[in-house]
């Protein structure tokens, strides 16, 4: 099963198995412009995506 | 990935310091390096009495969470400034900061453009050429204005923004592309009051990323408006700050380095004060308030034009 990362209105499929950091790069996301949390806690890029996991992304940045 | 004081597992990683920390101690280190930061530029001391200005966003609350924590003396300062969005964004930000102050038992003032000046900051720039289509240097004319005013009416020692290195590197970029050397003169994490009207400047968070902001609030438990101005979209800022953040993904550090390397030639000199003595200040003949213009300042010639 594959994992799904949300950034905003935006739901991103992603095998599982990846790291955080290697799943954002694929999806052209830059690392530093995202927090990942899974079910609220804070993942750290070199954490492993596993099957199934709903990984929200938080954007972090801001301003006009 | 662990965490580098006790080895459980990190909640995040600072590439640019080659530094991972659990919850716990990130909560520690970040007012630990606040509390550096504000010593080491001379920001303010205990005694001094701080008006930090508020947006509900993730860094004004996060530095007034900071300041508190560190023993401060510190109150917030809410402007309202009447921009709706199709999603009420200046009540939902009101709503933010009056739980943050609610919960802690701490006192916030709130300024309301349109009850005060009769207009809202859109409606200011619908009935001035100088805004056209986005508000944002109205907006900007009009907080800098008030931020002051309110500072100076409570007999505030200094007013504290939450400008995070994001911010202050984006800037950066934007005044060194275009080489806005009065502007570059001008940029700092303290601005001196260079006149009596004027109060002391300080972002005790610019040496922070709006990273480690965010995840300061988020692991803090602090609620904020995670929606974006609706005049934002498209700002020079948030572009710049991404061409930043492709060359912070490369090579961790240059946008720290970038802006503390730019600190430091300033202290150099190598951006000198034009030999002709810039004008003097004079006070407007409204509001009072410092200004390069012979009679009326801008925030006051705006609300009287409208």
């Amino acid at each position: 099963m594959p994992a799904k990362l949300i950034l905003r209105k935006e739901i991103f499929e992603v095998k599982s198995g990846m790291t955080v950091r290697s799943a954002l790069e694929k999806l052209e996301i830059l690392p530093e412009s995202v927090l990942a949390t899974r079910q609220g806690e804070l993942m750290t890029d070199d954490e492993l995506i596993e099957h199934g996991d709903e990984i929200k992304l938080i954007s972090v940045i801001s301003g006009g | 990935m662990k965490c580098k004081t006790c080895g459980e597992k990190a909640a995040i990683n600072m590439r640019q310091h080659k530094l991972a920390l659990c919850k716990e101690h990130y909560l520690s280190w970040i007012p630990a390096q606040a509390q550096r930061f504000i010593a080491k530029y001379k920001m303010f001391s205990p005694e001094d009495k701080i008006l930090v200005a508020i947006s509900g966003g993730k860094d004004s609350l996060a530095l007034w969470d900071i300041l508190i924590k560190l023993g401060y003396q510190a109150d917030g300062l809410y402007i309202g400034l009447g921009i709706d969005g199709g999603f009420g964004y200046s009540d939902k930000s009101l709503h933010f900061c009056q739980r943050f102050a609610d919960r802690r038992g701490l006192k916030m003032i709130v300024v309301d453009v349109a009850e005060t000046y009769g207009s809202s900051i859109p409606e200011l720039n619908s009935k001035t050429p100088r805004g056209k289509d986005k508000p944002c240097a109205v907006c900007g004319t009009s907080k800098r204005n008030l931020m002051n005013r309110v500072a100076r009416e409570g007999n505030y020692d200094v007013l504290a923004t939450g400008h995070n290195l994001d911010d202050e590197a984006a800037v950066l970029f934007g005044n060194t592309l275009n080489w806005l050397d009065n502007y570059l003169l001008r940029q700092g994490p303290v601005l001196e009051a260079e006149h009596s009207g004027l109060v002391r400047k300080v972002k005790p968070l610019f040496r922070f990323y709006e990273r480690e902001m965010a995840a300061y609030a988020l692991l803090k438990g602090i609620d904020y408006i995670y929606d974006e101005c609706p005049h934002s979209e498209g700002a020079k800022t948030i572009y710049y700050k991404e061409i930043l953040n492709q060359l912070e993904s490369n090579r961790p550090g240059t946008k720290l380095i970038f802006y503390l390397n730019f600190l430091k030639a300033k202290e150099r000199g190598v951006f000198a004060e034009p030999e002709i003595r810039k004008e003097e200040m004079k006070a407007c003949e409204s509001c009072g308030q410092p200004t390069m213009a012979p009679h009326k300042c801008a925030f006051c010639r705006l609300v009287e034009n409208t």
